[in-house]
């Protein structure tokens, strides 16, 4: 590792690349953009929750004037499910196909069945109601313990679970040691269950795309994504269209927390504009976007921990149902796999199971299942904590994973900064400070509460290139879209490695056609993953920078050093020069080999998982039941903050989040299994006068496989949240809640019973 | 897909007539906050909109010769904010009509639209009824007046006859010592809809309670009139007791639903606590404390 302390602009709050365009309304968002001769797309979705599809008829809606294309099943290209699994990336194209576009049948309220493209979107929009859908109406459910019972309606015929036909697509165990010997030898068990709603990732860019389609088949693409590289090969999957011919270009994008990592519109509008001959563009309705698009799953979880009488714990077991919607494929994975990380357990068994009903399918919600995972596992590690007479804290430090535990998820962990987080905690101001006196009158008390969180972070493919101008500054291009300041990040390290002024970098996103393959931005991967193959690409250039040096001065190149943005030669002894700074260099690159520049492709290894430890506050006004955080301190290790600004953007981000998650946020369902709140109104995310300012404490504890030493950090921060303010709310009330959210009529009703509870 | 005719007439009649002639496709257009998002929704579908912004009667905020207000239907809650005198006599409902939407609605929204939208959870009606505002309506038929609380019919519906427009709210002069207050029920801070409304408006003197008006919003089809809460804080000094009888009263008012928004359990809690808080406000700003 060639970690450099005494840096100059790793570890600014450097202005971000993209500030002054977003701030002033420059910034180019997928909806923003047009082409001539540009019509409108728009999807028939259906009402039902469950039914099979007996027929469309789309020729009234083929007739009205001003109609250019409809749209079917028939249309996508179809993945069958007796061929098995076609993945890309986790998903499987069999579940993409279906859901872009309902086949047999339809899934969910608000599953596609049709799409029409016409040349304004009220027309559009009054074709869809043109079209004829024979539907066959079935039995539904929604909740997980409905889609498990014995005589629920199945969503997949073919799917069998212990022999039977089920709603259970599969499971998923982290076992270690032995269940039984590890619970005999406890003294204190405790098992209880939990109840989580699916909520949305809110983010507040609809998905929106406009495509061309050229007579020759060359498609162009604008669209808002996690991943322009996704974007092209499944729209290329569903579409039949070569890759080589999808032109993908990301637009700035306004939000994604993993829900953009998944095509909805780009498969429909490529065929509407295919067959129409004209540039299709569709934008979702806020609506459509709370009603077809992933929210994370509502869960099932029951988690029993034992432990000693001096704080040891000696077996956990975790049983965690996920709601996946429509098609397989919920965060079992993270919910199992995560949430008992940050503790070192002899004896442990994590299971998570994957559930269909009939809601739409869900998509990647930043740290996907391990929030819903340590909420049941957090909350149940406070109340050991609590019988046990244990600060919480010092609970877990007694527990905490190090250098050298065996995770139950397969790795020995390498030096990992668990511990680390806890003592920053311990030792912050905010759990030295008392908890401040409530306004008794109106009923109000306070309460703390703690709680920690792990998440995986992710390497993978990514490619950069490094171009120096003829003018001698900087062209940077990446191919992930930004999502959480990474350009930023990504100027501050090539302006440290080439020695110049941030300023001098220019880092931008590439289309699919410009730049190599990059996954997608997702398992807080992109910063750990670009800045190894800029650093890489910066170090060729850097060589070249030396070797042009070396032949103006007629010496060897190794006897060239590149400082401060400029060639010296290493000593007085390789020969007296005055140095040639990066603008000299440049302007002389015509004459003295051509164009410098280099590009590097890699397939990132060494991305070391996060963990995180908060504190949180809570206020609650007992005669309202309303529960407000007053105080939060998110402690997490960093890895290396190469941007702080945006580290902290990132902490304070997820732990908004989790405070939506823990106290209002959930998805309601009428009882025609349609979503009820289908908005910000009803659905409650937290806006700025909710919270109070959110601290952050980075600990540092670099990542000794990566240059310059990053470990990803947004998804760490949500994970801890919910249990955090779980723990408060119990803290002030002495009352434990198993379900989220824990909303003002819950909470006042939970105080009710218990004063009736006394009084009895 | 119909075109949408758009008028923005100078004067009243004008309007009156523009507006009757459209029978049930026409809408009328104050700040448009209800209005545009119905529209883009597509709950309804206007043949006809009549502004009725440009009418300058509309829009006027003015002190009455007793000292009272009158207060255009179409005035912006950010208008009624800057005026000068209206805040310091009827801080309740301007806290009230401040509290329709964010900063931004306030520059359109209005105190006329919140009332006409016919919300049973609008935020300034249950404050308009405490503070027992008169309303003049006009219509073909010519003006008429009638009791805030007497407008709203039901979700979405009103009592004004067909073709006429909601004119102005007009705020009585105060007693000394009167002071009106507004809280709502939200789960979150701002931005959010009153799961419970409730407005207080009273007169102190000597520390006796002489006069009283509560309103009550989203606990029923429409916002309420509690006179039973209302008589039970006359003649008391505001004491324990009274306060008590008054939520009594105001729980027993409550019709509510279990909804996506709050339970009824909850809504009927709630409502009596309010009451509490609410007056313990306005008595404080009557006593000028």
């Amino acid at each position: 590792m060639n970690l450099v302390t005494n840096n100059k602009w790793i570890g600014q709050r450097t202005i971000r690349p993209d500030g002054m365009d977003k701030v002033t309304g420059r910034a180019q968002f997928a909806a923003d953009t047009t082409m001539p001769g540009m019509i409108w797309g728009k999807v028939l979705r259906s009402p039902h929750p469950h039914a099979r599809i007996r027929g469309i008829d789309t020729s009234k809606a083929e007739k009205l004037a001003g109609v250019k294309a409809v749209v079917t099943s028939r249309d996508i290209v179809d993945f069958t499910i007796e061929k098995g699994a076609v993945m890309l990336g986790i998903q499987d194209m069999r579940w993409m196909c279906r859901n872009v576009m309902a086949r047999d049948k339809a899934l969910f309220p608000g599953h596609p069945v049709a799409a029409v493209a016409a040349t304004t979107e009220a027309i559009a929009a009054e074709a869809c109601k043109l079209i004829e859908v024979d539907y066959e109406v079935l039995p539904w459910s929604i909740e997980i313990e409905d889609a498990i019972l014995p005589d629920a309606p199945i969503l997949h015929e073919f799917n069998r679970w212990e022999g039977k036909p089920s709603n259970i697509m599969s499971r998923i165990e982290h076992k270690k040691g032995d269940l039984t010997e590890g619970f005999a030898s406890a003294d204190i068990v405790i098992e209880r269950t939990f109840t989580t709603r699916p909520v949305h990732q809110g983010y507040i860019e609809p998905h929106a795309c406009l495509i061309s389609v050229a007579p020759d088949g060359k498609t162009t693409i604008w669209s808002s994504s996690q991943g322009q590289f996704m974007v092209r090969a499944m729209t290329s999957m569903l579409t039949g269209i070569p890759q080589s011919d999808i032109r993908a270009i990301p637009a700035e994008i306004g939000g994604g927390f993993g829900g953009k990592t998944i095509v909805y519109l780009e498969p429909l509008a490529t065929m509407l504009a295919k067959k129409s001959g004209r540039p299709v563009k569709m934008v979702m309705t806020r609506e459509e976007v709370m009603r077809a698009t992933g929210p994370t799953s509502g869960s099932r979880s029951t988690v029993k921990i034992g432990v000693k009488k001096d704080g040891t714990i000696t077996a956990a077991h975790g049983t965690f149902y996920l709601q996946a919607g429509a098609f397989p494929g919920s965060p079992i994975r993270g919910a199992a796999g995560c949430s008992f990380t940050p503790y070192d357990i002899p004896n442990l068994l994590s299971e998570g199971f994957d559930v269909c009903s009939n809601r739409s399918k869900v998509a990647a919600y930043r740290a996907p299942g391990a929030p819903i995972g340590a909420y049941a596992v957090e909350c149940v590690m406070d109340e050991v904590a609590g019988a046990l007479k244990m600060d919480p804290l010092d609970f877990r430090l007694k527990n905490a994973a190090k250098q050298g535990t065996k995770a139950a998820h397969g790795p020995t962990f390498p030096r990992i900064g668990y511990i680390e987080t806890v003592e920053a905690a311990k030792s912050s101001p905010h759990y030295a400070a008392p908890l401040g006196e409530a306004d008794k009158t109106s009923g109000k008390v306070r309460g703390r509460g703690v709680a920690s969180g792990f998440w995986f972070n992710a390497g993978g493919e990514s490619s950069a290139q490094v171009n120096i101008t003829e003018d001698g500054n900087v062209v940077v291009t990446t191919g992930h879209p930004d999502i959480g300041g990474s350009r930023a990040g990504i100027a501050n390290i090539c302006a440290e490695l080439l020695g110049i002024d941030y300023r001098r970098v220019s880092v931008i996103i590439g289309d699919t056609q410009t730049i190599g393959f990059s996954n997608l931005t997702g398992g807080s991967r992109v910063l750990f993953a670009s800045s190894m193959v800029v650093t890489q690409s910066a170090e060729k250039v850097i060589q070249t920078l030396r070797e042009r040096a070396a032949k103006i001065w007629n010496i060897d190149p190794e006897a060239v050093k590149w400082e401060q943005g400029a060639a010296h030669p290493v000593s007085p002894n390789a020969g007296q020069f005055e140095p040639l700074t990066l603008k000299e260099l440049a302007e002389k690159a015509p004459a003295m080999g051509g164009p410098i520049g280099a590009g590097v492709q890699l397939n990132t290894q060494g991305a070391d998982g996060g963990f995180g430890t908060h504190i949180c506050d809570v206020e609650i006004d007992t005669e309202l039941g309303i529960a407000r955080v007053i105080r939060y301190t998110a402690v997490q290790d960093v890895g290396r903050a190469i941007h702080p600004g945006y580290v902290e953007g990132q902490l304070q981000g997820g732990v908004a989040q989790g405070i939506g998650w823990a106290l209002n946020e959930e998805y309601i369902y009428t009882r025609e299994g349609k979503v009820d709140n289908p908005g910000f109104l009803d659905y409650r995310m937290p806006v700025c006068s909710d919270l109070p300012m959110l601290d952050c404490i980075m600990v540092e504890v670099p990542n000794p496989k990566h240059p310059q030493g990053v470990k990803g950090v947004g998804e760490v921060p949500l994970v801890p949240v919910m249990a955090a303010v779980a723990n408060a709310i119990h803290n002030a009330l002495g009352l434990r809640f198993y379900s989220l959210p824990m909303s003002p009529p819950k909470v006042s009703a939970a105080l009710d019973a218990g004063v009736r509870q006394a009084a009895e | 897909m119909a075109d949408i005719r758009y008028l923005a007439p100078r004067t009243l009649d004008e309007a009156i007539g523009a507006f009757a002639a459209a029978g049930s496709a026409a809408r009328i257009l104050a700040g448009g906050t209800d209005l545009l998002v119905q529209v883009r929704s597509g709950i309804v579908k206007p043949g006809v909109i009549v502004d009725i912004k440009k009418i300058s009667e509309m829009t006027e905020i003015a002190e009455t010769a007793d000292g009272g207000f009158r207060i255009g239907a179409a005035a912006s809650g950010m208008a009624l904010a800057e005026h000068p005198r209206f805040g310091k006599v009827w801080p309740g409902v301007l806290e009230a009509v401040n509290l329709i939407g964010s900063k931004q609605v306030q520059g359109r929204a209005s105190a006329g639209g919140n009332l006409c939208n016919g919300s049973p959870a609008g935020d300034s009606v249950p404050a308009m009824i405490a503070a027992g505002a008169i309303v003049t309506v006009q219509g073909p038929d010519g003006r008429r007046e009638m009791k805030v609380e007497e407008v709203p019919a039901g979700p979405g519906r009103t009592n004004l006859k067909p073709g006429e427009i909601l004119v102005s709210f007009v705020l009585p002069p105060r007693a000394p010592g009167s002071g009106d207050a507004y809280l709502r029920m939200i789960p979150r801070t701002e931005m959010d809809i009153a799961v419970v409304g409730l407005g207080v408006s009273l007169t102190l003197e000597n520390g006796v309670c002489t006069a009283a008006r509560v309103g009550l919003g989203a606990v029923a089809p429409t916002a309420l009139l509690v006179e039973a809460a209302g008589a039970a804080l006359i003649g008391s000094k505001l004491d324990d007791a009274a306060l008590e009888k008054a939520a009594e009263a105001c729980r027993s008012a409550c019709r509510p639903i279990d909804d996506k928004r709050g339970t009824i359990a909850y809504r009927v809690k709630t409502a009596g606590v309010l009451l509490k808080r609410t007056a313990a406000i306005a008595a404080q700003r009557a006593t000028g404390k």
